[in-house]
């Protein structure tokens, strides 16, 4: 291949920020890792959570979420059987230091882990109006925060409450299911945390994933399933009172 | 006590600002103001003729305040041009750009310019200094007054009227949009929104247009044109009665139709809003308005009355149309997604997002048309005439 001096002096600029990404290094690597062969959700297993604050806690450290924020908490329903529609929730911080004692005698009581539910059709992704917010190949909703314009539709469109304004980068944030960590093979931080096993994480795409034999052996149901969103946060054991 | 019973932790504090209530509250005079303008250009009212250019000034004026409230409330608004460079298409919100640019650029600056051309081109040559460069500029180089040209803007305006009657429905219909597309939200979530934010806004265009123009007339000491004010005050009464139906049919609707929010949203107008929804929307700001009005068409009342009638009803519909921009968007925030809790507003007041910044963005359009009006006086009769003979073709373009 021959290269003239014309050639090679427009060349030069684009090799300049090649070298530039050289100097930078590759992203940190992901071995064999194919966006394409992976669709990542999640299960929950009411049944299996203590609401110890565990998740909520490993969350926070993980991904530097500032205090009063959360990307993922722990909700507890205290659901009387003369007043089934009206449950009696608490989540004091978050459930991030666990619960004071039980609420009230009488009726049922368990505990909700609730974060993004990463949904296929994703109001927050649709309502974005620069395309900030987007669902990857991999099937998992991120922001893109040096895009995000902090206008808060997003924040407004998520049926889940999911989503909050970051105070110090003014951009909207949310779970991003430890993308960081997937990648690489890891589980998240906060199933990783989970002293009962009560969150799962899963690859829908992967057909050696135990979460096809849970799928066929359990009844399993996503939260709000009228509004829609595809939500691949799975939960066993859902209460119909928990919204 | 700021929350009552549960929101989810990331709902306590509210996204949407007063600053957001002032968006779709000067949308809705923008486009009010240019439907009133339009009823003597297309539908030829000529009763309303002496608010004619008024109105277009007004509508100007707020237009190039209404992106300012948005702006000051992104978390990065250095990066807003991305709309325009990468919008998003599935956003109701990404066209906002491109609706606020084609209504102020391709309808509104378009027919201000050919309205006032000729009073453009005549001023840059009687003025002196400072104001005879600005209006050289003004007259972007198109300096033909002969009637000729003057019956060529006459047809183009009335074009561009016809397109800007579609345009400012679908400027503030879109902005309604926003809202009413939010499905999680079922406050906002209506088909109807956009129909309602339509006709608001044209009560509330028409109800700004009426005070100014009675005002500025008392500043200037003219007369009022009676049989413009009560054309006005007639459109003003209609449009609210259809604007006041539509919401009626909403609030049935949801009481009757009672779904899971129900509940929730019932709660809510009875306590956290009950001052703003139904006492200041609907009973000052809507029925007051309404009965005051109804007064002057069954009524035979004085000018001195019909005046005073004008003037409250006018204010008062103002402050209805500024509460209903508030419940709804301040109110579709205050009740948790999970309908089982309530959280408050807390409005600082010389912060980035607070009171301070809302009254002054308020008042900038009314300073804005202040500078409007003296560059280009919309008065009848105030248009300088032409002496010695017909209009000369002062240029060959």
């Amino acid at each position: 291949m021959n290269i003239s001096r014309r050639h090679f002096l427009i060349l030069l600029p684009a090799a300049a920020a090649a070298w530039d990404c050289v100097l930078a290094g590759t992203p940190e690597a992901a071995p064999n890792y194919t966006l394409t062969k992976h669709w990542w959700g999640m299960l929950v297993d009411i049944s299996k959570c203590i609401g110890c604050g565990n998740c909520v806690r490993a969350c926070a450290t993980e991904n530097g979420v500032p205090d009063g924020y959360f990307r993922t908490w722990v909700e507890r329903y205290h659901v009387s059987d003369y007043d089934l529609p009206n449950p009696t929730v608490d989540s004091p911080d978050g459930g991030k230091n666990g619960f004071p004692p039980i609420l009230g005698a009488g009726g049922k009581n368990f505990f909700v882990p609730k974060m993004c539910n990463h949904c296929a059709d994703s109001p927050c992704t649709q309502v974005c109006p620069v395309g900030a917010t987007f669902i990857t190949p991999d099937g998992v909703v991120v922001v893109d925060k040096k895009y995000c314009i902090g206008c808060r539709y997003c924040i407004q469109a998520c049926p889940y409450g999911c989503r909050f304004l970051n105070p110090k980068t003014q951009t909207a944030e949310k779970c991003t299911l430890c993308y960081h960590r997937i990648t690489k093979g890891l589980t998240t931080a906060c199933c990783e945390a989970c002293p009962t096993g009560a969150r799962q994480l899963a690859d829908l795409k992967n057909p050696n994933d135990p979460i096809h034999a849970f799928l066929r052996t359990h009844s399993v149901q996503v939260l709000k399933p009228y509004m829609a969103t595809g939500a691949k946060l799975f939960y066993n054991d859902l209460d119909g009172s928990v919204r | 006590m700021p929350v009552q019973g549960y929101m989810y932790p990331d709902e306590v504090e509210l996204a949407w600002s007063i600053l957001v209530v002032l968006y779709p509250f000067i949308t809705g005079l923008v486009a009010g103001a240019f439907i009133l303008a339009s009823l003597e250009r297309v539908f030829r009212v000529e009763a309303v003729k002496p608010t004619y250019r008024l109105a277009l000034l007004t509508a100007l004026a707020f237009l190039i305040v209404a992106p300012l409230p948005l702006q000051l409330h992104l978390g990065h608004p250095e990066r807003s041009f991305e709309m325009y460079l990468t919008p998003h298409r599935s956003s109701a919100m990404a066209m906002f750009g491109f609706v606020y640019l084609w209504y102020l650029m391709a309808v509104l600056v378009l027919e201000i310019w050919l309205d006032f051309r000729r009073d453009i081109v005549l001023l840059s040559q009687r003025t002196k200094g400072l104001k005879r460069f600005i209006y050289r500029v003004l007259t972007l180089g198109s300096t033909n007054i002969s009637e000729n040209a003057l019956r060529i803007d006459e047809r183009i305006g009335y074009i561009i009227t016809v397109i800007g009657i579609p345009s400012a429905f679908l400027l503030h219909g879109y902005v309604g949009f926003i809202f009413g597309s939010v499905k999680a939200n079922p406050w906002w979530s209506s088909p109807l929104m956009p129909v309602v934010f339509i006709f608001s806004a044209m009560v509330s265009g028409i109800a700004v247009v009426l005070l100014i123009y009675m005002f500025s007339s008392w500043y200037r000491k003219q007369k009022i044109d009676m049989r413009c004010v009560d054309a006005i005050a007639r459109y003003l009464f209609y449009t609210f009665l259809i604007d006041f139906s539509l919401e009626m049919l909403d609030l049935v609707h949801r009481i009757y139709e009672a779904d899971e929010s129900f509940r929730s949203l019932d709660f809510m107008v009875h306590t956290r809003l009950y001052l703003s929804q139904v006492v200041i929307q609907i009973y000052i700001g809507t029925l007051a308005p309404i009965a005051l009005l109804a007064l002057t068409q069954l009524l035979k009342l004085g000018q001195k009355t019909r005046k005073r009638i004008y003037a409250v009803a006018g204010s008062l519909t103002l402050v209805g149309i500024f509460a209903m921009r508030w419940n709804v968007v301040i109110g579709g925030q205050l009740f948790s997604k999970s309908f089982l809790g309530y959280t408050t507003y807390k409005m600082g007041f010389a912060a980035k997002e607070g009171m301070l910044s809302a009254i002054l963005l308020t008042l900038l359009p009314f300073a804005i048309l202040w500078v409007l009006v003296k560059l280009l006086p919309p008065w009848p009769g105030s248009e300088p005439v032409v002496t010695g003979g017909p209009a000369p073709a002062l240029g060959d373009d």
